[in-house]
Formats: structure tokens, sequence, C-alpha cells
């Protein structure tokens, strides 16, 4: 970042939410880039930017759209590169239609199942085909079941093959560069004023000072966090940025990018070895029943051999995590153990679940680092579910909520539960902070860290590592001796760590058993160098094949710490970033297909002609003796099919993905459309809400109106939730230490000076904010950082509300949970939740208590007229708005 | 004692025989994002009890309110529109063209030249919000010092200013003699904080050093190990830099004129210039508004800066006495 020229910093509060961080921003800055924030809100990272636009929470997609459409209808895109690198000129297959034509859906949608049938989405293929995917194509519904866009996080979708028809003039119909500029020409400036609230002015000006700060001489990079993410098509927002990024030229370059900033230390790492239902190391997807069953189904669902780049040796990745889990237990002969993984049997996320233990389907629950009863959506569903459980075990540094709430949370007061009717059974064990035990962390730029013990825990807390190795050392124990089929996966673990002498395993020897070694040959027993040493044959384990590399030479790279006055701009020898170290990944971009640095000023890694291969500062990106102008023959498969002017080498066709024609189940291009709860009608489509939304309409579940309905008016304001540098979220790290809860002590809630006086809220007295799910309270920070917005014909006014506070007696500071307020619909590409805007009302005054404050809500749902079928039409109805009724189009 | 006014070397006046260089801080708002990690990590650092009633100030973002006995760094918040913005940048032009800011230093000669620079103002021009983290200024003239009665309060071979808890009567002098209101006593009112996650479930102990006078020791602990101070170490864009006294100075002078080459006419120096009231301050600032704005005094002076004075009117008045008494005795006589 601190090499940008321009930074736009969208659906992210870097400053306050990522401080350390905005170091490079700041960096950058003093360098002379231009940094602009887009936000609802003007906030601390405003406060330092040359320029803040406020924007209505969620059509931000509007947005990027404009600017998309502007670099194209303006001829400002970067011809070269996006020709020769992006997937602009391939041809897609006739059957396609696009959102513009069908009134907001795409072709193959199946209103049955509320999901896509995506085959029409495929690129064309010779002969009148299709390319689509490997082991044939997956509905919608299931993929979006297992959240599938989860398994690309390493690298793009499989594809049969790679021989793609292209017309490199980019001038065929079916070109995707012609589909995408027919796709975004109705997402004008004008529509930037009547949706995002943004004037044509602040558009020009955001618009120009864009397109000046990308080329061949300078870069834009992008910075989004959950303001991105947490929406009903979350993923949608980053696929926008991503087109816009490879129109302009700006990925694979320094400066350039699309910046995920992770929400804290290492979710980075929690996602490369996942605490995820649907995931296996380093993104191989949890096998589905069905459709893995074998694993010669499996590993043809994930990958073909004929498709192009490094993904084509999944194989290899998965079976050498197999031997790494099972050793000498996974044999050719039973398929590296692959019948010892569980199959997912539908959706498993974590708001399912919560479902599940309210049908008393879920007997018990470990809560490790994680305060749902405050931190998730809808925080009620949370701390009802867990009353259902039989039992309970919460980790972590403090007594929170959510090892709280049967004794004094909000559901006891309300008198909705009784502490003696409940039978859960809450175990709380004290857990180690991070000074108190060793190991890594991996941040948002994928580098991980080491991090050495400071001071042994006190008393009874413990590490993770700890608590797990023993658990499963007990659970072992328990079953010894078994001769049980089901028992064999545990029994035949490698389960067997060096400890200290308080039984800590060493973290060292558990970063080696990820990083792999060789099991044969003459290096048997050394730890691996790089992911492109693995085998599919069982002669090398890993168990996270990204990782690869950390531990080579049995170096522990995670500690490198070479300063970087003392090294390169690319200080590759501090830490280790996956994969193989790179810092900037696609950097082969960073040159021109010729292999010349695009100019002398963003010069990062070229080809070296006299030395036959790519040098420069940072790892290449890239087969590093693979010529620029080489053309092998595409049908050779894998890395070996890849052009030297392919830098995208985990795409399966080796090329930025303008289009995506396969990997998201809710549309080939992003589309615009409001969230599930707006006071705003979807003035580009007829289509309301995303048509793919995953859904639950469920009585605890209500949703407000939308525009046009009747009832919308009882819900008339907009919300949005976010963190403050004083806090973390849901507040278990800093409401229980006195030095962070003495500077923000209170919940509180945002709002204009208009909406104050519309409403009569007085500053830092109290209001009450009032969903379709519940009501919370608040104090009132009147402030000129939010701003009323007009969109189309009405004044839109957002409230911002801070979710670190919580219900109960623990913490130095507590107060009512934002998160209360949410509901549960999904993205289905992630099965992440949408709680960055839905409506709600405000009124000065604290909430009623006790069994009142179920009265208020229910008052409310009842004036707006909400069933469960509220909100929740998977295709709009032009004629009547979104309430149910009437035959769909 | 030394000079008890103008620029002078306080360490060399405080007859430390050796060349330290002076140390000091220069906090850099322009460059603030208000993350309070100074005022952590300084509480941190001196296990300063929590203060406040833990409920909103009622102050933006700001919290903490003041420099006080417990809280030795303090981040303001301050929101303002366009006139406010206006009238900030046109008082800042007034000091331009004047040459010489009234508590910054002379006109850096960079701004000879600004009729030539582009004058645009930044982009966001019709709301902004600042944020300033302040700290004891370390004066080259100490009010506090000079006033207690003690000797609790000493000037370090860093030229900096701290109190000895041991030696300190809580007598308050230093209370009334800093012109910036730093110096407090520290209640009992506050409540102290465990140093370790064994403490945090004991009963609350007594407040440390409840009843004498505290502030700022810039860190003296860490400074003769030659380690920055902790607000320093801590802050992540360098808005607060550590460093030798003069080069905090110079420092400070080649930002401001960087944000006047930008059209940031706002931008100016406070405590950088060695001829007002307090001879100049260990912690520079670079402020982006009037310093009233952020709380600060505009025109501070030490007290004892008009002690010279306030002799020779004493003496003038002995001198009186004795020649009104001379004159009663002899008149007597007659």
């Amino acid at each position: 970042m601190a090499n940008a020229d321009c930074i736009i910093i969208q659906g992210s509060n870097m400053a306050e939410c990522h401080p350390v961080g905005f170091q490079w921003v700041a960096e950058a800055k003093a360098r002379g880039a231009k940094v602009i924030h887009i936000d609802p809100r003007f906030t601390r990272t405003s406060a330092v930017a040359d320029k803040h636009l406020p924007i209505r929470a969620g059509s931000d997609v509007v947005l990027l759209g404009a600017l998309i459409n502007y670099v194209i209808a303006n001829d400002l895109w970067f011809k070269e590169y996006v020709t020769a690198y992006t997937n602009a000129a391939t041809l897609v297959h006739e059957d396609y239609r696009d959102a513009e034509d069908l009134g907001g859906l795409f072709s193959g949608f199946d209103p049955e199942k509320g999901a896509y049938d995506n085959s029409s989405w495929a690129y064309d293929e010779a002969d009148e085909g299709a390319i689509g995917e490997p082991a044939g194509p997956e509905h919608g519904a299931e993929a979006g079941a297992r959240a599938s866009g989860d398994t690309f996080g390493s690298g793009g979708p499989p594809l049969e093959h790679a021989e793609v028809l292209r017309d490199d003039t980019l001038q065929d119909p079916r070109t995707v560069f012609q589909i995408v500029k027919r796709h975004y020409a109705r997402y004008t400036p004008e529509m930037v004023r009547d949706m995002c609230g943004i004037s044509e002015a602040d558009f020009a000006y955001l618009a120009k000072t864009i397109t000046e700060n990308s080329g061949r001489d300078r870069t834009t990079c992008f910075a989004y966090a959950v303001g991105w993410t947490q929406h009903s098509l979350g993923a949608q927002f980053i696929r926008a940025a991503a087109i816009l990024q490879l129109l302009l030229g700006n990925v694979g370059r320094p400066g350039g990018g699309i910046m995920a900033l992770r929400g804290h230390a290492s979710i980075q790492g929690s996602t490369d070895i996942p605490t995820l239902f649907n995931l296996l190391p380093g993104y191989l997807p949890m096998p589905s029943a069905g459709r893995h069953d074998t694993l010669e189904e499996y590993l043809k669902a994930n990958a073909s051999k004929n498709q192009k780049g490094f993904w084509a040796d999944a194989d290899a990745y998965t079976i050498s995590l197999l031997k790494a889990w099972w050793g000498d237990a996974a044999t050719a002969d039973n398929d590296w153990a692959y019948d010892y993984l569980p199959r997912l049997t539908g959706a498993h996320g974590t708001y399912e679940t919560v479902m599940s233990m309210l049908r008393d389907e879920v007997e018990g629950y470990f809560l490790l680092g994680q305060n749902p009863a405050v931190g998730s959506a809808h925080g009620r569903m949370q701390r009802l579910g867990m009353s259902h459980l039989k039992w309970l075990v919460v980790r972590d540094l403090n007594m929170i909520e959510s090892a709280t709430w049967w004794k004094d949370g909000p559901e006891i007061e309300s008198g909705e539960l009784r502490s003696e009717d409940i039978e859960t059974e809450v175990f709380f064990l004290p857990a180690a902070t991070h000074v108190e035990k060793a190991g890594s962390f991996t941040q948002t730029q994928r580098l991980l860290q080491w991090r050495h013990q400071a001071v042994a825990p006190p008393g009874e807390c413990q590490s993770e590592l700890q608590f797990f190795y023993e658990l499963g050392h007990l659970i072992r124990e328990k079953l010894a001796g078994s001769q049980d089929e089901r028992d064999r996966p545990l029994l035949d673990l490698t389960w067997d760590y060096p400890t200290d002498d308080h039984g800590d395993p060493d973290p060292e020897s558990v970063l080696a058993e990820i990083n792999g070694r060789h099991l044969t040959g003459p290096d048997a027993g050394k730890p691996l160098s790089a992911y492109t040493e693995l085998r599919a044959d069982g002669s090398t384990t890993a168990g996270c094949w990204i990782y690869t590399g950390v531990y080579a030479e049995g170096i522990n790279h995670a500690a490198n710490r070479k300063p970087g006055q003392e090294q390169g701009p690319a200080a590759t020898e501090w830490g280790w970033a996956w994969p193989a170290n790179r810092r900037i990944l696609y950097n082969r971009a960073s040159a021109d297909p010729a292999g010349k640095p695009w100019s002398e000023r963003k010069k990062y890694i070229w080809w070296d002609e006299d030395q036959g291969k790519w040098v420069g500062e940072d790892v290449p990106d890239f087969p590093p003796t693979l010529a620029p102008g080489s053309k092998p023959d595409p049908s050779v498969g894998g890395p070996a099919a890849l052009s030297g002017d392919d830098p995208f080498i985990m795409q399966s066709d080796g090329k930025g993905w303008l289009f995506a024609p396969k990997g998201l189940v809710d549309g080939p291009l992003p589309t615009h459309y409001e969230a599930q709860e707006s006071p705003v009608a979807n003035r580009l489509y007829p289509q309301q809400q995303s048509p793919a939304r995953l859904k639950y309409p469920r009585k605890d579940n209500l949703s407000a109106p939308s525009a046009g309905s009747p009832g919308t008016d009882v819900y008339p304001y907009v919300f949005t939730t976010y963190r403050l540098t004083e806090h973390h979220t849901a507040g278990g790290m800093s409401r229980w230490l006195p030095y962070l809860s003495e500077l923000q002590p209170e919940m509180f809630c945002e709002v204009s000076p208009e909406l104050a006086a519309e409403r009569g809220l007085e500053p830092y007295g109290w209001a009450t904010i009032i969903s379709a799910r519940s009501a919370i309270e608040a104090k009132v920070l009147v402030t000129e950082r939010m701003t009323p917005l007009t969109v189309g014909d009405h004044t839109v006014h957002q409230i911002g509300l801070p979710y670190h506070w919580g219900v109960g007696n623990s913490a130095v500071v507590s107060g009512d949970a934002a998160n209360d307020l949410l509901g549960v619909t999904l993205d289905p590409n992630v099965q992440i939740q949408e709680s960055k805007v839905a409506s709600c009302d405000i009124r000065p005054g604290r909430r009623p208590r006790g069994p009142e404050l179920l009265a208020l809500v229910a008052e409310y749902q009842e004036r707006a007229g909400l069933t469960v079928e509220t909100g929740n039409r998977t295709v709009t109805d032009p004629a009547e708005g979104e309430h149910p009724g009437g035959p769909t189009p | 004692m030394g000079q008890l006014t103008g620029p002078t070397d306080p360490t060399a006046d405080a007859h430390w025989e050796h060349n330290h260089p002076r140390k000091g801080f220069f906090t850099d708002t322009s460059i603030c994002i208000g993350c309070k990690a100074c005022e952590v990590a300084c509480k941190e650092w001196n296990h300063n009890p929590q203060d406040g009633n833990l409920e909103l100030l009622g102050s933006s973002y700001d919290n903490t309110g003041s420099l006080g006995a417990s809280t030795w760094r303090h981040v303001a918040f301050i929101e303002q529109g366009q006139e406010r913005i206006a009238e900030a940048r046109e008082s800042g032009r007034a000091l331009v063209s004047l040459g010489m800011p009234r508590i910054g230093p002379p006109a850096p000669p960079s701004v000879a030249d600004l009729a030539d620079a582009d004058t645009t103002p930044p982009d966001t021009a019709d709301f902004r919000w600042l944020m300033s983290s302040d700290v004891c200024k370390h004066c080259t003239h100490a009010g506090c010092l000079d006033v207690c009665p003690t000797g609790a309060l000493f000037r370090t071979e860093f030229g900096t200013v701290v109190v000895q808890d041991d030696v300190c009567n809580g007598c308050g002098t230093c209370v009334a003699g800093c012109p910036f209101g730093v110096i407090e006593r520290r209640s009992n009112g506050t409540v102290k904080v465990a140093a370790s996650r064994e403490e945090q479930h004991a009963k609350h102990a007594d407040v440390p050093n409840a009843g004498v006078a505290q502030k700022c020791t810039l860190c003296y602990d860490r400074l003769v190990a030659d380690e920055t101070p902790a607000c320093a170490k801590a802050c992540p864009t360098t808005s607060i830099k550590f460093g030798d006294h003069d080069d905090m100075v110079e420092t400070a002078k080649e930002r401001v004129a960087t944000l006047h080459g930008q059209g940031m006419t706002e931008a100016r120096l406070y405590g950088a210039n060695e001829n007002d009231g307090v001879g100049g301050t260990g912690s520079v600032f670079l402020l982006l508004d009037e310093p009233e704005v952020y709380g600060l005094p505009p025109d501070p002076r030490v007290p004892t800066a008009d002690l010279p004075k306030m002799y020779r009117r004493a003496g003038m008045a002995v001198a009186g006495m004795a020649v009104a008494a001379a004159v009663a005795f002899l008149g007597g006589r007659e």
C-alpha cells in the first residue's frame, strides 16, 4: 500500500479498525498519494483522508459499476494489460442471458430452489459446446449449502479444460469484454446520485482521481473489510472491485490490488487452516455426501488435469494432507484414508447450527475466542439456541456474556428464560493470552509472523494447542481398543508432539507438520522447501500446502525478523508470506507481455533474457524459467500448459476473470440489488433483492418491509454496525480491561443533527432503537459526521451503532448489544450475514424493561403488518413490490 | 537556579556535568488517527490507575477530558464545520504572512515561496475532525519545578522534568505553577489496575502515589535504558515522534513548511518558539487551528518568568518602605 498513488478505502474504517496496518496508508500519503474514504459515516479514517464521500449503506455495486462503465465508456482501460492478462477476449456460450435482459435475473434461475443453474454462463467451446466443470454441473442450491465460494481462497474455480475461444479484437458481442460493457451501461453518474446519494461532481472527482492514478506509471489500490463482505451480496461487492482493478491494470503490481483487511490477529490464518465447516486446510473443500463420495470423485471435482495452472495439482495437495493427518494408516489401498474424512450433508454454518440447536439437534457447543451472545447477528436467537444445549464449553480470557447469558442475559430480564429452567451445563475454561503462548499469526497480507511466549499462563489457563492436544489424548484413551470402524479416524490420527514442562506442545513441531516433509527417497524425513515438491503418490506430507516452505531447511521462517531498512522494498526477510514467500500475488503482471516492466517507476518482476529467468524484488509468482513468449499447447494441462502471458497461475485458464463463468452462485457479474431490508427501491431492475440470497423465513427472524410495501415507514431509518479502535469485536478482550473500557465506556448511537431534530433526540441523552427483531437503548451522539443523503426523491437517514457492548455483570463496562437488532439473511456464496445494513426506528428515552420490551417489539411488528413472508420473496413482482401474492415474472 | 526566561539549555542550567542532548516529542496532529494507543501504552507502562466514572463525557470520542494525575497522554477530538475551518485557515495565513507565528518559530525559509505554491485547500473542506495527543510540555522554564519547595521535581539529564514520588509531600504548589494545567495531585477516587492477570481477581489494592503530584516523566525509566517512551513507541502513524529536541524542532519546521506548500495554511507550530513565555517547550506540536481549540493556552507564561521584575518591584517597595520608615524615624525625632 505504501507504493500506491491513490488509495480507495471503501467498506472499511481502516484507521480505526486496522490502526497498525494504516501506517502504510500514512506512508503512501506522505509520499504524495491521494486517499479517498467512501463510507456511510465520517470516521477517524475520513479525518485523515483527502476526501470523504458519504454513501448509502449497501449501494456499493452501483458506485463500482458506474466506475467500470466510466472506464470503459471513456476508453480509459489498460488495453495491453486487459487483452493479454484477463479473460476479456474469451467467448461466452450463446445460451448466456444477462441480468440486463431478464429484469435483474441471469439465465438459469430456478425460482423453486431460489438458486441458479449456472451452466449457461460457461465459456464457449469449439463445436458449439460449453466448457463445464470437471465433475459436471453443481446446482447453485447445493453449492450454496456448502458455501462453495470459500474454496476460492487460494485459486479459482476448476474448468474441464482451458481450450477457450478468443477474439483478441474484443469486438465479438459474446466476448467477456462486450458482455461487461453492456452489463454496466446503465450504471451512470445519475444512477449513483439517485442510489448512493453521491453527487455527480463527487463521482467525477472519484473517477478522475482513480483513473489518473492508474496505468503504466501509476497504481491505485483498494482496501475493504467487513463493510463489503457482510451483505447478502457481499462477495459481489469485492468482485466488482476486482473487475475495476483488472480493467485499470492494478492487479499484481506494486501499489495495486484489493486489500482484504482481516478483522483480527490471525483471521487470515483461521481460513488458511480453517475453523470453517466447509473447508480443509489450503482451501481444499470439505467432501460433500453425494458429490464427493470417493477420493476419485473428490479429486476430479476439485480440479481437472486438463486445466491450466497449479490448482491442477490439487491431488498432490490433498493426498499430502491425508498423509500428514493419518501417517502410515493412509495407504494407496485405502485411498489414503479418504473415508476417514467426514462428509457434509447440507448447510452447517454457524447460523444453521444455531437454528439446529433451537430444534434440539445439537447437544454440545465449544466456543473458543468467540462471543456469539454479543458478536453474532441476532443475539437473541444465539442465546436461545444455547439454552437448548446439553453442554456448553466456553474457553476465553474472561467470563464473557456467552458464558453468563443463563444468569444475567437479556432474556432473563425480559422473562423469556428463567435460570432454574435452563438445563444447559456451562463449563468455563480459562485460556492463555497471545503473550502467554508461542505460535504464529497469519495477517492480512498472508504473512506468517512468529510470536514467542513472554510469560507463562497463570493458574489453570492453557493454550488452545495444549487444550486440544490433551482433549485428543483423553478421547483416544476412552476409545482405546475399540473395534468400531467409526473410531478409526481418531485412533489412527498422528497425535504426537513434544511438550514442555507444563505439557504445552511445542508449536514449532506443529509448524513443521504443516510445512510437510519428504517420506521416501534420499531426502526422507527432511522438510519440504516448496509446494511444487508435493506428490500425489504418498511420498510427501503437508498439513497445509500453501504454507509449505515456511519451515524449509528446518528453519522457522515465520520468525525471520530482519528490519525493513536493512533489506529491499519487498522486505522478504521479515516473516514468511504464503505461498512461497511471495509478497505480491500474480506479480508476473507487473511486467508487460514481453516481460519488461510496465514502467521504471512501477518496476517489480521482469524477464532477464541473459539468465533466462524471471527476476526482481520479490519471489516471482510464475514458473521461474517460463519465457514471456511461450505458447505451449493448452491441452497438456497443469503448470506446463501456462503461456508466457498467463500471470494468474491459480486460475484454471491463467487469466484474471472479469466475468466468472463458474464459482459464484448468485451471478457471473456483480449486479446491484438492495439489501434484505431497504427503504429504497431498486432503480436498476424490477428485482429488489438478490434473488439467490439465503433467506430464513421464521417467526423469530422477521424482516422489515422494503420500499413500496406497506409498513416500510414503521422502520424508516437505515442502521449500520461497526467497531471502534478502543474495543475488540464483542468486547471479550477489551471490556474487561479498565484502560480500554474508560476510553469508550458506554454504548452509543451516531445520528445526524437533522435526524436528532426530526425525532427529538437529545445530545448524550438516551435513545431506543427498534428493529423487526428487537429493541435496544444507547446514548446519543449527535454529530455532523453523519450526513442525511438525498436518494432519489427522499432523504435517507443512517444511524451508526458500534457493536462492542453486551448485557451482563462481569465486564468493567456493559450495555445493549447492537447485533440483537439484526436478522439472519446470508450471502449464498460464503454464508456471511447481512449485518452492515438494516432498517429500524429510533425514539428518545430508554427502552422498556422486562416483558414490556417484548411488547414494544411486537407492537412495531403488528403496526408494520409483518409476517414470515415479509421481505422474503425470491423474485420480486414488479406490480406488487416485494410483498407476496400474484404470479412471478 | 539558572536563567529564568528566554532561550537556554535547561540541562546545563541544572548543572548536569555532561552533554546529553535534550530529549523531547514532536506531536504532528495532522497525521493523528485518534487511536489512543498513546494513552493506553502510557498507562500500561506507568501503571497509572483508571480514572473517570465510566460514562460518556459528552465530547465526541474523547472520554478522558484532560491531562491529569493519572492521564499523562490525552487525545482531544474536535469536530468542525466549514466556517471554523475557514477561520483556522485565515488565522494560519495571517501567521504565515507575518513571517512569525505567535507561538511557533520564525517563518521557515520555504514560506517565502508560498506565493508560487499550490494553495488550493485540501479536497474535504466542509467538515473536519481534529485529533491531537497532548502531553506534559517539559518546559525550558518549568513552572512546576521552579516553585516546588521540596525538591521533589527535578530536571533530568535529558532536560525533562520529573517528580520524585517519594520526596513529594503533596503540597500542590506545582499545580498552580504549571501554565498548562498538566500536573495534578492524584486523588484516592481512582482505581488501581492489576499489573498482571494473577492480580486481576485480587481485591483492589491502594492506588499508588495517592495524594502526591503526578505527571508525564517522558518515560524517564525508559530513557535511562535507551528506550523510546511508551507513547511514541506505540503510535502507529508516527504522529508522536521522539528524539533530540533540536531535531524535533527542525522536523516540525520542515513539516509545517510542507503543509503550507500544500495549501494547508492552517498548520502552525506550538511550543517551538524559544522566545515564548516558557522559553519553548520540550514537547512541540503541529496544530491545525488556534491552540485554544485544542484546550491549550495561547500564550503560556511560566510564573517565575516575572520573578526578576517582581524582585525589582519588591526591592523598590522595600527600598521605598525603608525610605518611608527612615523618614518616619527622622520625622519622629523632630
